[in-house]
């Protein structure tokens, strides 16, 4: 078992970081602190998941969210998908072993990764919207958000949400009020089998380093931990059984990073959309130093005139 | 019946010097309000390209504010350009002109129009102008509508919505360099302004940009106007 955190006091305690651990901050450029905290992480053991949503359920309690009531449409998916209200979602997928013939049930708990270097807050054209603390926590940033849905178009793992009804973007905050006065978050706490733990990065990789072991004493020889070095790392992580097989939990993505298009758009066309207004106010200025202006001469007056008078005349004389 | 080149409300009216009536006066206002719909989406579609003019959000009320009225000013400047199409699309069909023209663009860069080939109501130029823009505006409001997240996020995937995102920024930065050859133009060729803001162009003025066109309402009928003819 892993050493669970203790409860917390009943004292007032001071955040353990805020705004001046950030290491990003969404469309500013910012002096990253000297500094950096240690790396946070949750570990989700997906083979130790019972698939209960008692995380789901201390996720909503937690934040204060109210999912709607919602249809059953034969699938243990409740609510069917990520939602403004539900950040977190327990996915349920079934898949046959080949090799050993056997159905094998694989719950992963869904929601936002926490990556070390963040598509949502790369795309986010609203400065301060969306934040990196330097202890790996991703954080929206309510009340910069202008609900563009930019970030969802930047996430590689398809998280963020956008709210009908204030029109904000959503999504797992890794609880950091909670981490900020030295508490896991919720979905941790409310595990019933540990399946979800938490704690420094280095201290979540070797307790993964443990349950792989274990995974593969018990024949899971693809065993492994899924923190994916396209986006530099995550700060939520699984345990997998079969790691070199993501794609059986549910569509987890095998190699994720932030999406090629992304780059280009937040990237070279920036550049080079700068440069080709640029270049055309340029080319104009200069078009009007060379070749000076158009000007209408007095000579095409008088041909305008004659033109005029000429035709005039001809339809007068029948 | 008027020649191809003529549009309703072109007149000719003698003189010193000639006056041409070029636009009329819904012609204008159709214009000038899918300009000032342009500025306003250029203004507000930068704000979200670039951190550095995230302050043009101000003149929108903030960037919640920019976000909501944007794809609406979109919505109004793609009926407004509707309009202006139907106004002017058969003006701005090729002619075998435009291909002479052509050839000889470093001439009319120069500025000696006088020995360029006679053109009707809009030049090689002007129909590039119009044709670009028709496509880019299409293109525009396609992708506007993947991107427009209020209404319309459940229609597409989120590739779809990225592609669209960069097609729609790229398309709006073609545009913005169009725009700026087309105003600068209208200033470069001295009295062209006239024809937009008040509707009418000096005879010398037709006679050197578009000659064939003055020509044409000149040769037909068009100088019996609703208006009249000046005394005689």
């Amino acid at each position: 078992m892993f050493p669970p955190l203790p409860n917390p006091t009943t004292q007032p305690v001071p955040p353990k970081f805020g705004d001046k651990d950030l290491l990003r901050r969404s469309a500013t450029s910012i002096t990253p602190p000297e500094k950096r905290q240690t790396e946070v992480a949750k570990l989700i053991d997906v083979s130790k998941c019972i698939g209960c949503k008692a995380c789901q359920t201390a996720c909503l309690e937690w934040n204060d969210l109210r999912e709607e009531v919602g249809v059953n449409t034969g699938v243990y998916e409740n609510p069917h998908d990520l939602t403004p209200a539900s950040w977190t979602l327990m996915r349920y997928a079934e898949y046959e072993n080949p090799q050993t013939g056997n159905l094998e049930w694989l719950i992963r708990k869904d929601g936002c990764m926490h990556c070390e270097d963040p598509g949502c807050l790369k795309a986010c054209p609203a400065p301060g919207a969306i934040v990196q603390y330097s202890n790996g926590i991703v954080d929206f940033q309510k009340e910069n958000c202008i609900g563009c849905g930019y970030c969802v178009k930047g996430c590689p793992f398809n998280i963020p949400r956008i709210s009908k009804v204030d029109n904000k973007a959503y999504k797992c905050s890794l609880c950091s009020d909670r981490v900020a006065v030295g508490q896991g978050p919720a979905c941790q706490k409310a595990c019933p089998t540990q399946a979800i733990v938490f704690g420094t990065k280095d201290e979540m990789k070797k307790w993964a380093d443990k349950r792989i072991a274990d995974l593969k004493s018990r024949g899971f020889a693809n065993a492994g931990l899924y923190d994916p070095p396209g986006v530099k790392g995550t700060h939520v992580m699984y345990v997998l059984h079969h790691a070199d097989k993501p794609q059986l939990y549910s569509g987890l993505p095998n190699n994720p990073a932030i999406s090629p298009i992304v780059e280009l758009w937040k990237g070279m066309t920036r550049y080079a959309g700068f440069a080709a207004i640029g270049a055309f106010a340029a080319i104009s200025v200069l078009h009007r130093v060379v070749a000076g202006r158009s000007v209408v001469s007095a000579d095409d007056e008088r041909n305008a005139k004659m033109l005029a008078d000429k035709n005039m005349m001809k339809e007068k004389t029948p | 019946m008027k020649g191809g080149e003529v549009a309703s409300g072109d007149a000719i009216h003698r003189g010193d010097p000639v006056i041409v009536d070029r636009y009329k006066v819904d012609a204008r206002i159709n214009h000038w309000l899918t300009a000032g719909s342009f500025v306003l989406l250029a203004l507000s579609g930068l704000a979200l390209f670039h951190p550095s003019l995230y302050f043009l959000t101000g003149l929108f009320g903030g960037g919640s504010w920019t976000r909501a009225i944007h794809p609406w000013l979109g919505t109004f400047l793609f009926i407004g350009y509707l309009g202006l199409f139907i106004r002017f699309w058969k003006y701005n069909l090729w002619t075998p002109t435009d291909g002479t023209w052509l050839a000889k663009l470093h001439v009319f860069l120069r500025g000696h129009e006088e020995d360029m080939p006679e053109v009707g109501r809009y030049n090689f130029a002007q129909k590039c102008v119009f044709w670009s823009m028709t496509a880019f505006i299409l293109v525009m409001i396609g992708t506007g509508l993947v991107i427009w997240e209020q209404y319309f996020a459940a229609y597409t995937t989120v590739d779809q919505k990225r592609l669209a995102v960069l097609v729609h920024s790229m398309c709006a930065i073609v545009m913005i360099c169009i725009v700026i050859v087309h105003v600068y133009g209208a200033l470069w060729a001295r009295g062209t302004l006239t024809a937009m803001l008040k509707g009418r162009v000096t005879g010398g003025w037709a006679w050197r940009h578009h000659r064939k066109w003055l020509r044409e309402l000149a040769t037909g009928k068009s100088d019996q106007t609703p208006r009249g003819t000046p005394a005689e």
